[in-house]
């Protein structure tokens, strides 16, 4: 999928095709302000790793992420990307090798979902052979059948077919890196979810450097390796993987802006099949009750789960209904409580809830039996979590320069205000 | 859609009919010596041809000025200027056609150039405001779009811009053409030739049919040229607009 001519910037390692992205001391002031729109950030962004910025509206997300590809130009400092200075280069031929999302996909209304998506490789001077074909390629990898889209205009697709196509248009050209301001925000939450599920998948494929903006703190959580939280100005509260967001907030503008949910947000970070699972007794329809029975007395289980015969659970029986029954019997129990080990710890946790069970059974791909997960399992994979913090890689580089100067001033002038 | 294909339709049947009218109208109207020779089909033909060449030259002047000026004024560098652009444009609008072909004549001279001046003049709004209001509503996130992909300032003009702005400038290019049929009558006063000549001549020698035959040509005239514009209009309009 790569082509080496056009992700020049890109030095494979592994499946890694991104690039890795410094910022180095960025101003940017706009004409007729005084206040710096961003004031002298630093910020290192590890090649192939989500990076998420967030922060209160206004505070220089945008402009940030549009200095990387200098949509906006910086006043002072320097962008690096993969060890290039790209500052002078000609902007146009740099923003042809950075992908650029924008919300609901900014799709072009005159031109079909193909059109669209072939721009880039067009400008890059791709034969028409090799552009239809990447077009058809990227249609598949954003879920979208290319016979059925290929030729629609975009007014003929939902808003959440338009996004998976601003994404296929960014990553025609197959760029290192990929900038998305707030690609979701103008979607309804089942489907921002499915997309924020495919982006990933997509991000375990092509491996890029994803640099994306939302308001969505949850948003940052479940799709962010490392998160960027900005207060005005663009001044960096704090960078860190989101675990340790969560863990430790670096200050109190961090924990207001993460909410009081943060405890819990937790469970949002580990997925089932990161916790062990507890095994059970199975069995399967047509066995003796009274054999299962003196398995699970054997085993000190309270109950046993009923698969079919290609291990997917159908219910599970206690002793209570072993006892009184002769034969296991293979009817499916639609209220079991189940949960994929893709679910969220948070997922599991509801599932149980929902069920009033104090466990939950897990189903692996073509929801094979896995094992089980419960209450004391989640809480044990929390307290693990926040032990475990210190221990993480080392957080990529991010400051802003003369970030003590503004603190400074800020409390000289309210206390000038005071006095 | 196919509502407007219906009026189109109509549209042409109206003119048609109307022209066979004329016609029938004339060929058994018993009409005098001067008459006859005024209306002879050989003269009138050329008078219509006259007529056109008035327009149509305007009308390419017209659009050469107005679209560069429309676009170069919806840049950001020169933005401001587009309101003290508009009411030049729009006092040439307002300013009674008759008096600035007139006084024009008197200045540049009389016949077919000077009131293809004063037609140009007079015909540059609708088009200048149309490519600015065209441009102005290109949604501004897709031009970023454009450029945030690596096209250039010129490619995002040519390939975004400009074809999403198309819709609104044939409208205003369409109501230029009809203005420029219509106030090409006036070409006669200033020896410029036209179908105006039928209509000064019927005044001047008490001939009405003459007056109203050339009035009748010219409303037609102007209804046909209306009728081309919309129909480009629906023919070049960017496919996936609703
Ligand atoms: N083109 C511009 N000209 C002048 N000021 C601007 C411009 N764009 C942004 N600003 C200002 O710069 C600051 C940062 O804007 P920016 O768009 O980066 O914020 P943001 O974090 O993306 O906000 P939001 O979450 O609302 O999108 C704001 O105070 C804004 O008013
Ligand atoms: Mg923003």
């Amino acid at each position: 999928m790569s082509d080496p001519k056009i992700s020049s910037t890109s030095e494979p390692s592994g499946n890694v095709t991104g690039a890795s992205i410094m910022l180095e001391e960025v101003t940017k002031t706009y004409p007729g302000q005084k206040k710096s729109a961003v004031g002298g950030l630093t910020l290192e962004i590890p090649a192939g790793s989500i990076v998420m910025f967030v922060g209160p509206s206004g505070c220089g997300k945008t402009t940030t992420l549009k200095m990387i590809n200098r949509l906006i130009e910086p006043t002072s400092g320097q962008i690096v990307i993969n060890g290039e200075d790209v500052t002078g280069m000609n902007g146009d031929e740099l923003r042809r090798r950075i992908g650029y999302v924008i919300q609901a996909g900014g799709l072009f209304p005159h031109m079909t979902v193909a059109t669209n998506i072939a721009m880039v490789p067009k400008m890059l001077g791709w034969s028409k052979e090799k552009i239809a074909a990447r077009v058809d390629e990227l249609l598949e990898l954003v879920s979208l059948d290319p016979e059925l889209y290929r030729d629609r205009f975009p007014k003929e697709l939902s808003g959440g077919q338009q996004q998976r196509v601003g994404v296929a248009r960014a990553l025609a050209a197959d760029p290192p890196v990929l900038l998305m301001d707030e690609p979701f925000g103008a979607v309804d939450p089942i489907t921002r979810q499915r997309l924020q599920d495919e982006l990933l998948n997509i991000q375990s494929e092509v491996q890029k450097t994803i640099v994306c903006v939302t308001h969505d703190f949850d948003e940052a959580v479940k799709l962010g390796d490392w998160i960027a939280i900005f207060n005005e100005g663009a001044q960096l509260e704090q960078y860190d993987s989101p675990e340790r967001i969560l863990a430790n907030p670096a200050s109190e503008f961090v924990e207001n802006f993460i909410g009081s949910g943060a405890g819990l947000k937790q469970l949002t970070l580990t997925r089932v099949n990161e916790v062990e699972l507890l095994g059970t007794v199975t069995t399967t329809p047509g066995k003796r009750a009274s054999d299962v029975l003196s398995q699970i007395q054997g085993a000190g289980r309270k109950f046993a789960v009923v698969l079919d015969s290609r291990g997917r659970p159908l219910r599970r029986l206690d002793r209570r209904q072993l006892s009184r029954a002769e034969i296991i019997e293979g009817t499916y129990d639609p209220d079991l409580p189940v949960v994929g080990e893709q679910a969220t710890l948070n997922d599991a946790l509801d599932t149980m809830l929902v069920a009033s069970a104090e466990s939950a059974i897990v189903t692996g791909p073509r929801d094979v039996f896995k094992g089980l997960i419960t209450v004391q399992t989640v809480m044990e994979a929390i307290a693990a979590a926040n032990a475990s913090m210190d221990q993480d890689h080392e957080a990529p580089v991010g400051l802003n320069s003369g970030a003590i100067n503004v603190v400074d001033i800020e409390q000289g002038s309210s206390s000038g205000e005071s006095a | 859609m196919s509502a407007e294909r219906r009026g189109l339709i109509f549209q042409l049947l109206g003119i048609a009919a109307a022209f066979a009218i004329l016609v029938i109208w004339l060929v058994t109207a018993d009409l005098t010596e001067t008459e006859r020779q005024t209306l002879d089909p050989a003269t009138i033909l050329k008078y219509t041809q006259q007529h056109l060449e008035i327009t149509l030259i305007s009308a390419v002047i017209v659009l050469l000025i107005a679209i560069p000026l429309g676009i170069l004024l919806t840049r950001p560098s020169v933005r401001k200027a587009a309101p003290a652009v508009r009411a030049v444009a729009n006092f040439g609008q307002a300013a009674p056609a008759i008096g600035v072909i007139v006084l024009l004549a008197f200045w540049l001279g009389f016949g077919a150039r000077t009131a293809i001046v004063s037609l140009v003049i007079y015909a540059i709004l609708p088009v200048l405001s149309n490519t600015i209001v065209g441009l102005q509503q290109v949604d501004q996130r897709l031009v970023e779009a454009g450029r945030g992909i690596g096209m250039s300032q010129l490619a995002v003009l040519f390939k975004i811009e400009l074809p999403l702005a198309v819709p609104v400038m044939l409208a205003g290019i369409r109501t230029a053409l009809v203005l420029l049929v219509g106030t090409a009558t006036l070409a006669t006063f200033i020896n410029g030739g036209g179908l105006g000549i039928l209509i000064t001549t019927g005044v001047n020698l008490n001939l009405n049919v003459v007056l109203i035959a050339g009035s009748l040509l010219v409303a037609l005239l102007a209804l046909t040229i209306d009728w081309v514009g919309r129909l480009v209009e629906q023919l070049a309009r960017p496919k996936g607009l609703s």
